[in-house]
């Protein structure tokens, strides 16, 4: 954005300019330091011995490097009773994000090409309704879930918990793909229904094939939500098939005598680690993705 | 043989806006259809109705004499391009080209016997391994017409497809269209609101206004006898002339007296048109007035104008006066006299005058 401003014609303020782009870089570098402050203890943390943690430093670098704490945090810790640390719960957390991010967002992405794309009588008020659905409070959907899921027969079970996220998902994901199908022209709809094309044929052939932005985008909004999600994972699942996110609860608050710290810095970084890594793989797109409505070309 | 397209009181309404009324239009094999009018005149969404893009509120409508009302898009054999030429951006121009038979499960062989042939036909071989977004503006145009063609449908749609193009390239693509019109001796039906398009391509022009046809004919008849004011006033560039005249009955025939501000009020002799009312509206194509020095031949009678605005334009010369309160435009030869400011004498040729009703705007004679 700056570069903008910048031309080469005012050599007078070309100084000047300079000595502002540092400010603004040593300013961002200030900023981004202090963010990382927090990861930079939690990494460090989990990678010294509880006597040294008790001795050291907060800040300290580690004189010794142990990875005894991940190994716990992994495959040893207790979550109450049983002391299998993150592993089965991690598992749980994958079997639960992936099947519910792939419903939410082949279903969000066929609501947004309906609404946009396949116009009806009442779209829409359907659409506000969907929008609505954003705004609601998960606290709000507790106890009307909780008994669906009852007369479902999918309480406390894995396959429950994805419904449930699929359900509370789909808002967002109708809305993210309605935006992005309306920028497209009905023309290509109209082009295609004249080559003999029918509703499915030009959502897989055409629509589909476009969408690699805001699927990006709402991969990453999904997985992110379901991924971090606390309070579903706790009320809609029982023992073994709680997500990683209560588990880390479970290792850090059910603990007697001594706190583990480097245990539970290791579980939380285990914890975030996915959702970490899908940003900074999909990161670019997430970004080129939300501005893909407002920009065109 | 029955008529390749025919539509009978076809009326179309969002609600309780009527956007068609009692459209009546039929064209035989090899006609070539050109609706026209002004933006909302309801010419597009005409011909959505006719792709089954839009449903029908009232009337029927038949391809090649079977009856499509209700038939869906993709079983009414034709093939339409678009003004945003509505090419599939994630295919190459090959695959947009054979998305059709690839849809409807046609052989690979013939598929690409198929693509080859419209490929040369169109001169589009080198680009077939590209994407639409790699291609310019006449090459996007030329990929959506070889996406039409390889069809070889019953019935070609057109919407506006040249809309699109720089002034250059769209005299260039026009040409063309006519030259494929001819070769394929296909049936077409092609919406624009450029009366030149019109002219220069149709075999047969509707003229449309409010979702209401206000002529049908064809380019001849549409020129020289609009059957109103508003056809009178859309087709033809400069438009024609349109003058409130008074008339009155003598020995001869009918004097027309054109009132002027600054001066005498011009009075022409019409010998053919004998019956009009005492007001009317006096029709008069630039072409048909003329630099009485250098006009030679023809029934024309004369009189001195003062002259308001030259406009030289290459090959004419358009000359601006004041004639019955309007605005009236003369189209000289371009080695006219005519200077701004100063009188001209200027020959009238009354053969080929049309005459309006000064209320409703219909044609008299």
């Amino acid at each position: 954005m700056t570069d903008m401003s910048f031309t080469p014609s005012q050599s007078g303020n070309r100084s000047g300019k300079i000595v502002l782009r540092w400010a603004l870089y040593i300013m961002l570098g200030v900023f981004a330091l202090f963010y990382l402050m927090p990861l930079f203890v939690m990494v460090m943390t989990s990678i010294k011995s509880l006597d040294e943690i008790r001795t050291g430093d907060l800040i300290s670098l580690p004189r010794e490097v142990t990875f005894d704490a991940w190994r716990t945090a992994w495959s040893g810790a207790c979550t109450g009773i049983q002391c299998e640390g993150m592993k089965p719960y991690f598992w749980n957390s994958v079997l639960i994000a992936i099947p519910a991010v792939f419903i939410s967002t082949l279903v969000g992405a066929m609501n947004g090409y309906v609404l946009a794309q396949w116009r009806f009588k009442g779209a829409n008020i359907f659409f506000a309704l969907m929008l609505f659905g954003c705004f609601i409070p998960f606290q709000v959907v507790l106890l009307p879930m909780a008994r669906m899921l009852g007369l479902m027969g999918l309480a406390g079970t894995i396959s429950g918990l994805i419904f449930v996220h699929v359900i509370y998902g789909l808002g967002f994901t109708t809305l993210f793909f309605r935006n992005y199908y309306v920028s497209i022209p009905s023309e290509l709809t109209k082009a295609a229904k004249v080559d003999g094309a029918g509703f499915f044929r030009i959502f897989w052939s055409i629509f589909l094939p476009l969408s690699l932005p805001i699927i990006v985008v709402t991969v990453i909004w999904q997985f992110t939500q379901i991924w971090n999600d606390f309070l579903f994972g706790v009320s809609f699942s029982q023992a073994g098939t709680q997500p990683v996110t209560v588990a880390l609860n479970n290792i850090v608050n059910s603990t007697t005598g001594v706190k583990a710290y480097n245990v539970d810095m290791a579980a939380a970084i285990i914890a975030a680690l996915p959702t970490l890594l899908v940003y900074v793989i999909a990161g670019k797109y997430f970004v080129r993705g939300l501005t893909a409505g407002s920009v065109k070309g | 043989m029955a008529p390749i397209l025919q539509i009978n009181n076809l009326f179309k309404s969002y609600g309780t806006v009527e956007i068609l009324k009692d459209i009546n239009v039929s064209i035989e094999q090899g006609d070539f259809l050109v609706l026209v009018g002004p933006s909302g005149c309801g010419k597009s969404t005409l011909l959505n109705c006719i792709a089954g893009l839009e449903p029908i509120t009232k009337g029927n409508l038949s391809i090649g004499g079977q009856d499509m009302t209700h038939v869906s898009p993709k079983d009414r054999d034709i093939a339409m391009v678009f003004q945003s030429y509505a090419l599939y951006p994630t295919m190459t121009v090959a695959k947009n080209i054979t998305f059709g038979m690839k849809v409807r499960g046609i052989d690979q062989a013939i598929q690409d016997q198929k693509l080859e042939h419209v490929a040369k036909q169109l001169q589009i071989e080198p680009l077939l391994h590209r994407k639409p977004a790699q291609l310019s503006g006449g090459q996007r145009q030329r990929v959506a017409m070889g996406r039409a063609l390889v069809r070889d449908p019953k019935l070609f749609l057109f919407d506006e497809p040249l809309s699109n193009l720089d002034a250059k390239l769209r005299v260039e693509m026009r040409t063309e269209i006519k030259a494929l019109h001819q070769r394929l001796g296909a049936s077409m039906v092609y919406v624009t609101h450029d009366q030149i398009e019109a002219m220069t391509l149709a075999t047969k022009i509707v003229v449309m206004k409010g979702g209401v046809i206000q002529q049908i004919g064809t380019p001849s008849e549409i020129y020289n006898r609009p059957a109103n004011q508003f056809v009178a006033d859309f087709m033809g560039s400069p438009a024609m002339n349109l003058i409130p005249v008074k008339t009155r009955k003598n020995g001869k025939g009918t004097e027309i007296e054109i009132a002027r501000g600054n001066g005498e009020p011009i009075t022409l002799v019409d010998t053919q048109n004998t019956d009009l009312p005492a007001d009317v509206i006096l029709g008069v194509r630039p072409e048909d007035i003329a630099d009485a020095a250098l006009h030679r031949g023809g029934d024309t009678q004369e009189a001195d104008c003062l002259i308001d605005i030259v406009e030289p334009a290459g090959a004419d010369t358009f000359a601006v006066m004041q004639l019955g309160g309007n605005h009236v435009t003369a189209r000289l030869h371009s080695e006219t006299g005519a200077v701004a400011g100063q009188n001209l004498r200027l020959a009238f040729d009354l053969g080929k005058v049309s005459y309006f009703a000064a209320d409703t705007g219909e044609r008299l004679n």
